[in-house]
């Protein structure tokens, strides 16, 4: 394989402004071959950006790195080949069958018989006896696979998924992502991005950008051990009040409430416990200090990187 | 915890003028984003100024200095000075002096020149003999606006300006018949002009469209993005997409001209194979262009106004509606950049005419020439990235 070196994509420094404000900020990362990549972060945070980059879609202002070992800058047309692109926006062709759409692209990568290779993707994502109906009928979930199906047709190293699933049902996201996953036992690196939590737990790596800056990366275990966060959980009567009283105090980073409890954070531990100390005590009140979710680290990051960045 | 407030019944809704809030609302919105669309805003007021300026001063239905050939079979001074006469009516311009026929031939059925002036041999010594010889005024019909005027006062004025000629002297009349001939459309029908101009003026209009939104098109569906990102080079996209519709030109065409065969009586004196085949490049270069305009264009509005800022003058300035030879010389460069331009001389010379390639060199190549320039600045403006 190319690089031979075992990591798919190794970019140092990228950077990308769009009439002078900055999208993309120094960003380095590195991903193993046959690794889920996540790639989270806020609307606007860049990651669409840094994905049009890694495919040669965008050239970046500065910085520089390998995509399968090819160079992102000189040689992005190599990269087209051994790479398949899912765009967020849907965009296959809404007025060509779903046969049409799969030959189609077939013969652009110039694949031998694109016919029987369209033919087994349509087996592959189980559109069997629905191949002549038009992708623009077709509903979210199924788009979906179809853009997958599409993508991963040329037999592709490496696959840019930018936010595939947004807007689709749960039990079609499941099946998307463990689409993924067979992919990726096969050999294949994804890099994907996502807004959803639990899709980020299902991924070997993540990194998180805000405001085109990568603030965090590792295992998910990783980043949030990293975090050095704190956080109690709090179940109760009258959350709400509860929280509205507890928010800016010092040592309180953030307080969310998820469901029916209330989940109080910081990362100093000690101005942490003494804010909170008042209302530890209050009767109908249940307190117990627990690991920060996924989600308790991000929206600390990017409260965090507000303030630095904005 | 909520920051979002239910409007309060003190902010409630006011009906009484709900027609015109709402009327109002939508008018804001418009104009907003009219402002923000800056091409469209320029298109509007640059159109109408620069369209009028344009044409104001370009049509002219009653040409002058028409570009014509003499053939001198005979060197004499009062063929020199009839010449000269013709000249001074302003309506003819000699800009060839042949002395064959064949080459005289050739200058009116590639429309080269509207006119030919035959001064035959011994034309001086039958003057003097007082034996009236004939001088022939050959005139390309085929667009009867442009020939007319000239034709209708040729003996009046010619005389007029010979009135004080050395050799001729104060004659009460001509010593010599000016024999008009109106070659090609003898009745000066001017459908026998029209039909073949509508193929070239319709195929411009539908091929142009097509493909003028094809480009366009996709980046508004948001296909482009993918297309960009697989293996696929520019030149490929613009064949791709041109190609298909070429086909389509080419039925179109084949309607149009049997339409105008068989139902208006325009005929086909030329060869029908080459009209096919230099139609087929005409039309490739209109989609070329219009596709070009694709690639220019930031939505389908705008390359909609292109193809129409193109059209127009297509029309006007071609010598489709009005005679090209008539128009002042800026405007004439203007139209020898048009396909169209070319392609009515084409069309006509071959269906009015029965012209052969060996009479339409410079107007296929000027047509395969602009193709080449569309299709290379296509190229070179399509975006490979999204940068």
């Amino acid at each position: 394989m190319n690089g031979g070196n075992g990591i798919a994509i190794d970019v140092k420094g990228l950077s990308k402004s769009f009439g002078g404000r900055e999208v993309v900020h120094d960003l380095s990362m590195q991903v193993r071959r046959g690794s889920i990549y996540g790639f989270l972060g806020p609307n606007g945070s860049g990651k669409t950006t840094t994905i049009r980059i890694l495919c040669g879609l965008l050239t970046p202002d500065s910085g520089e790195g390998t995509c399968l070992g090819y160079d992102i800058r000189r040689d992005a047309e190599k990269i087209k080949r051994q790479v398949g692109y899912m765009t967020q926006r849907f965009s296959l062709y809404q007025d060509l069958s779903v046969r049409e759409n799969l030959e189609f692209v077939a013969r652009l990568y110039g694949l031998a018989d694109a016919r029987g290779a369209a033919r087994d993707m349509v087996k592959r994502l189980g559109l069997s006896g629905r191949e002549e109906q038009l992708a623009g009928e077709l509903s979210g979930g199924w788009k979906q696979r179809l853009a997958l199906g599409a993508c991963t047709l040329p037999n592709p190293q490496l696959l840019l998924l930018d936010e595939p699933t947004a807007g689709v049902d749960p039990k079609a996201r499941r099946d998307f992502w463990n689409e993924i996953h067979a992919l990726a036992a096969e050999g294949l690196t994804v890099l994907v991005s996502t807004h959803y939590m639990d899709e980020a737990e299902r991924c070997h790596e993540i990194a998180y950008i805000a405001y085109g800056h990568l603030l965090a990366n590792g295992t998910v275990d990783e980043v949030i051990a990293k975090s050095a966060l704190t956080t109690y959980t709090v179940t109760g009567e009258d959350l709400n009040a509860l929280a509205a009283e507890l928010i800016g105090k010092a040592g309180i980073d953030m307080v969310a409430p998820f469901g029916s409890s209330l989940h109080v954070s910081g990362r100093d531990v000690a101005a942490l416990e003494t804010s909170i100390g008042p209302w530890r005590e209050r009767s109908g009140l249940h307190w117990q200090k627990s690991h920060p979710s996924l989600e308790d680290v991000f929206i600390e990051l990017m409260n965090r990187s507000r303030d630095n960045f904005q | 915890m909520s920051t979002i407030q239910a409007t309060g019944p003190e902010r409630g809704i006011r009906d009484r003028f709900g027609f015109w809030r709402r009327t109002y609302a939508m008018m804001a919105k418009e104009f907003i984003q009219l402002r923000r669309d800056r091409v469209s805003f320029a298109m509007m007021v640059a159109i109408p100024v620069m369209q009028l300026l344009l044409f104001g001063y370009a049509i002219n239905t009653t040409p002058h200095h028409l570009p014509s050939a003499v053939l001198i079979q005979e060197e004499s001074d009062l063929a020199r000075s009839v010449l000269k006469a013709l000249e001074n009516t302003a309506y003819f311009r000699f800009v060839y002096e042949v002395h064959d026929v064949d080459d005289f031939d050739n200058l009116l059925k590639s429309g080269k020149v509207l006119f030919g002036v035959e001064i035959p041999r011994g034309f001086e010594r039958a003057v003097r003999r007082g034996d009236k010889p004939a001088l022939l005024v050959a005139a390309d019909a085929t667009d009867p606006v442009a020939a007319s005027a000239a034709l209708g006062s040729l003996g009046m004025l010619v005389q007029t300006a010979l009135q004080h000629d050395l050799y001729i002297g104060d004659a009460p009349a001509l010593p010599f018949e000016i024999r008009a001939h109106a070659r090609y459309n003898p009745a000066a029908e001017s459908r026998l002009n029209i039909v073949p101009g509508l193929v070239g003026t319709i195929l411009t209009m539908t091929m142009l469209i097509f493909t003028a939104l094809s480009v366009t098109r996709e980046i508004e569906r948001g296909t482009m993005e993918s297309l960009l990102s697989m293996p696929i080079k520019p030149v490929e996209v613009m064949l791709g997409k041109i190609i298909p519709y070429i086909l389509v030109g080419f039925i179109q065409a084949f309607l149009i001209v049997n339409i105008g065969v068989f139902l208006f009586g325009v005929p086909v004196l030329g060869n029908l194979l080459l009209l096919a085949a230099l139609s087929t490049l005409f039309i490739a270069a209109n989609l070329a262009i219009g596709y070009t305009f694709s690639t220019i264009a930031q939505n389908q509005l705008q390359a909609i106004q292109m193809s129409f800022m193109f059209f127009l003058p297509s029309i006007l300035l071609s010598g489709f509606m009005f005679p090209f030879a008539g128009m002042p010389v800026w405007a004439q460069y203007v139209g020898e950049c048009l396909p169209l331009t070319h392609y009515l001389r084409i069309v006509r010379a071959i269906m009015l005419k029965g012209a052969t390639m060996q009479n339409l060199h410079f107007d296929t190549l000027a047509l395969a020439a602009l193709m080449l320039l569309a299709m290379t600045i296509a190229v070179t403006r399509f975006r490979r990235t999204l940068d």
